[in-house]
Order: C-alpha cells, then sequence, then structure tokens
C-alpha cells in the first residue's frame, strides 16, 4: 500500500509541475489555446454533474439536487459564494431530516 | 501583462477573502476524505500523506475508492494519476499568467489544483492571478490537510458526510467556480456536452475516469470550432466568490 501510495503522490506532483513547466509556446497555437480555456468549463461541468448526481458508479437522485437548485437561484441572485455553498448544504441537510 | 495597474487593497482583500471563502468550503470535505480513507482500510498515516504530498482531491478519492471496492494498491494508483493529468492541463494554462520560475514554480506545482486554479484562471493581471491562486492554494492545502486529520482520527465516529449536506456543499461550490463561465454560449455548449459525457460514463467506469473523459469535449470542441479567439476571460468582479 505504501509503495503505491507514495508512487501516485510523486507522479501527481510530477504531472503538475510539468504543465507549469512546459515551453510557452505550447499555448501559442489558437488551437491550443482554445482547449485549454475548455477544458476547465468542461471539467467543472462533469464535476458539478458527477457530485450532485452519481454515487460511485450509480447514477443517482438525492437531496444534493436540492441544494443544487438552492446554488443556481443564490448564484442567479448574485450572492455571495459563501451563501452558495452553505445554503446548498443546509438546504441538502434539511431536505433529509425531512 | 506587463505595466498593469496594481491592485488597490480593496481588491486585494476581496481576492483574499476568496480564496479564504473557497479553502474552508472545499477544506471542510476533507473531513469526509479521512473518514472515507480509514473506512476504506488505509491507515489514519497513510490517509494524512495522501492529503499532503498528493494534495488533489479527485486522485485521492479516487485511490481510496478503487482500495475500497476491492481494487489492488498499484491500479488505484494508476486511476489517481489519469485523474491527476488534469493539473497538468491546468498548469498549461497557468503558466503563462503566474509567470513564476525556479523555487516559486517548484512550490506553486504542489498547490496546482482544481480550486486554485478557478480562483486565479480569470484574473486580468498576474498580480491578482498570482495572490488568487496562492491564497486558495494555501488556504485550501492547510484546511484539507487539518480536516483530513480530524476526519481519519475521528474515523466511523464522523458518520456521513451527508448528515450536515457536505456533499451538496461541494457540487455547488463547483458550480460557482463555473458560474462565470456560462455567459459564452459555446462554454454552455461544452458545459453541457461535458456534464451529459460524465453522467453517461458513471455506470461504466471507474469513479473519477467521467470527469476526465469531459475533458475531451473540451479537446473535440476546441479543435472543431471555427471561431479564432478563445474564450473571452471575465473579470475580476465575475468570479466565483467575487462578489463584492
Amino acid at each position: 500500500m505504501w509503495t503505491a501510495i507514495l508512487l501516485a503522490c510523486v507522479g501527481c506532483y510530477v504531472l503538475k509541475l510539468a504543465g507549469l513547466s512546459l515551453p510557452e509556446r505550447v499555448l501559442s497555437h489558437p488551437t491550443v489555446e482554445r482547449v485549454a480555456d475548455l477544458i476547465p468549463v468542461a471539467l467543472l461541468a462533469a464535476l458539478v454533474a458527477v457530485q450532485v448526481f452519481s454515487d460511485g458508479t450509480t447514477l443517482t437522485l438525492d437531496a444534493r439536487v436540492l441544494g443544487l437548485g438552492f446554488a443556481v437561484v443564490a448564484l442567479l441572485l448574485r450572492m455571495p459564494f459563501l451563501v452558495v455553498v452553505v445554503g446548498a448544504s443546509v438546504v441538502a441537510a434539511l431536505a433529509r431530516l425531512v | 501583462m506587463t505595466a498593469e495597474p496594481r491592485l488597490s487593497p480593496a481588491e486585494r482583500s476581496g481576492i483574499v477573502r476568496d480564496g479564504i471563502a473557497v479553502g474552508l468550503a472545499t477544506g471542510a470535505y476533507g473531513v469526509g476524505f479521512g473518514a472515507v480513507s480509514v473506512a476504506s482500510g488505509l491507515s489514519v498515516a497513510q490517509t494524512c500523506v495522501l492529503s499532503l504530498l498528493m494534495f488533489t482531491g479527485a486522485s485521492q478519492f479516487a485511490l481510496v475508492g478503487v482500495v475500497a471496492a476491492g481494487g489492488a494498491p498499484l491500479s488505484g494508483a494508476a486511476t489517481a494519476l489519469l485523474l491527476g493529468t488534469r493539473n497538468t492541463l491546468y498548469g498549461l494554462r497557468m503558466a503563462p499568467l503566474l509567470q513564476w520560475r525556479g523555487w516559486r514554480r517548484a512550490a506553486a506545482a504542489h498547490v496546482l489544483i482544481d480550486e486554485s486554479t478557478a480562483m486565479a484562471v480569470n484574473r486580468p493581471t498576474t498580480e491578482g492571478a498570482r495572490l488568487g491562486f496562492t491564497t486558495t492554494g494555501v488556504a485550501v492545502f492547510l484546511l484539507w490537510n487539518l480536516a483530513t486529520a480530524v476526519g481519519a482520527l475521528a474515523g466511523e465516529a464522523v458518520g456521513d458526510p451527508r448528515t450536515f449536506g457536505l456533499d451538496a456543499a461541494v457540487g455547488a461550490a463547483f458550480l460557482a467556480l463555473l458560474w462565470p463561465r456560462l455567459k459564452d454560449d459555446r462554454n454552455i455548449l461544452v458545459g453541457v456536452l461535458g456534464a451529459a459525457v460524465a453522467l453517461t460514463m458513471v455506470p461504466i467506469t471507474a469513479a473519477g475516469v467521467p470527469v476526465l473523459a469531459a475533458g475531451g469535449v473540451a479537446v473535440l470542441v476546441g479543435v472543431l470550432s471555427k471561431r479564432d479567439d478563445p474564450t473571452e476571460l471575465p473579470g475580476t468582479d465575475d468570479v466565483a466568490g467575487g462578489h463584492h
């Protein structure tokens, strides 16, 4: 177990450092720039979807959806970030008590 | 990025406050990681080492998830690395913005994660990007590790993070980070497709892979798109948490 943990830790750091160290000209191509700009959008959207609608390898619908609904409304109303996040968890927690 | 106007004290404190807020939100979930990791069969020391040295949440969850499901530790490590490639892409995006060399770059690499990237990538100046990146990275690092230790030590006594709705908080936090990017039609398309691809992949792949697969949508749309201009970067006021 320790071997796997340490290998993965070193590997993850190398992946991070490689991103920061690759020559700047890698980004000079318009296609690469477009892709680099779109990647956080795709991944953040996927993270939202996976965090809210899945549990392990199954798709689920539970109180997290109500939390996300609150977050959407709060963001539309331009509420502060902390209100969006804490409010979403409070809504989900309350929904589970009902 | 040269000769940019300096940030005002108010802008600086706003960026710092937002970074700490993200740290609190994300760090809190570290309690869940600590508890899940120990429940998966890792020791408290192994759990804490993961948060200290790997320090990229999705990869950490993936590793302990594979182990919990009976997977070999090395296949857990491979899954973690697969997810870690996401940070390479973040690094490519952040390097020209942060413009760090030497030991600063080596140190920055350790806190190059979803949150530090999201809180820096929208800043129009290097000064703002560095401040957002550092504040968020350090805040998340400290709170994530503290929370991991608390969660691991408390173990099963902490109970299910769902009790406090913390699982819903994470989705909301990611949505808030995504929000300012959804003003552009192409971004909305990529976001919807990315979410759809990820959910389609959930039942058929190991935990964590669906998010990486969504990156394929970005590559595809980026390559096929005819529009030359890359996405307009939103201003500081549009950044998640930047509502002053």
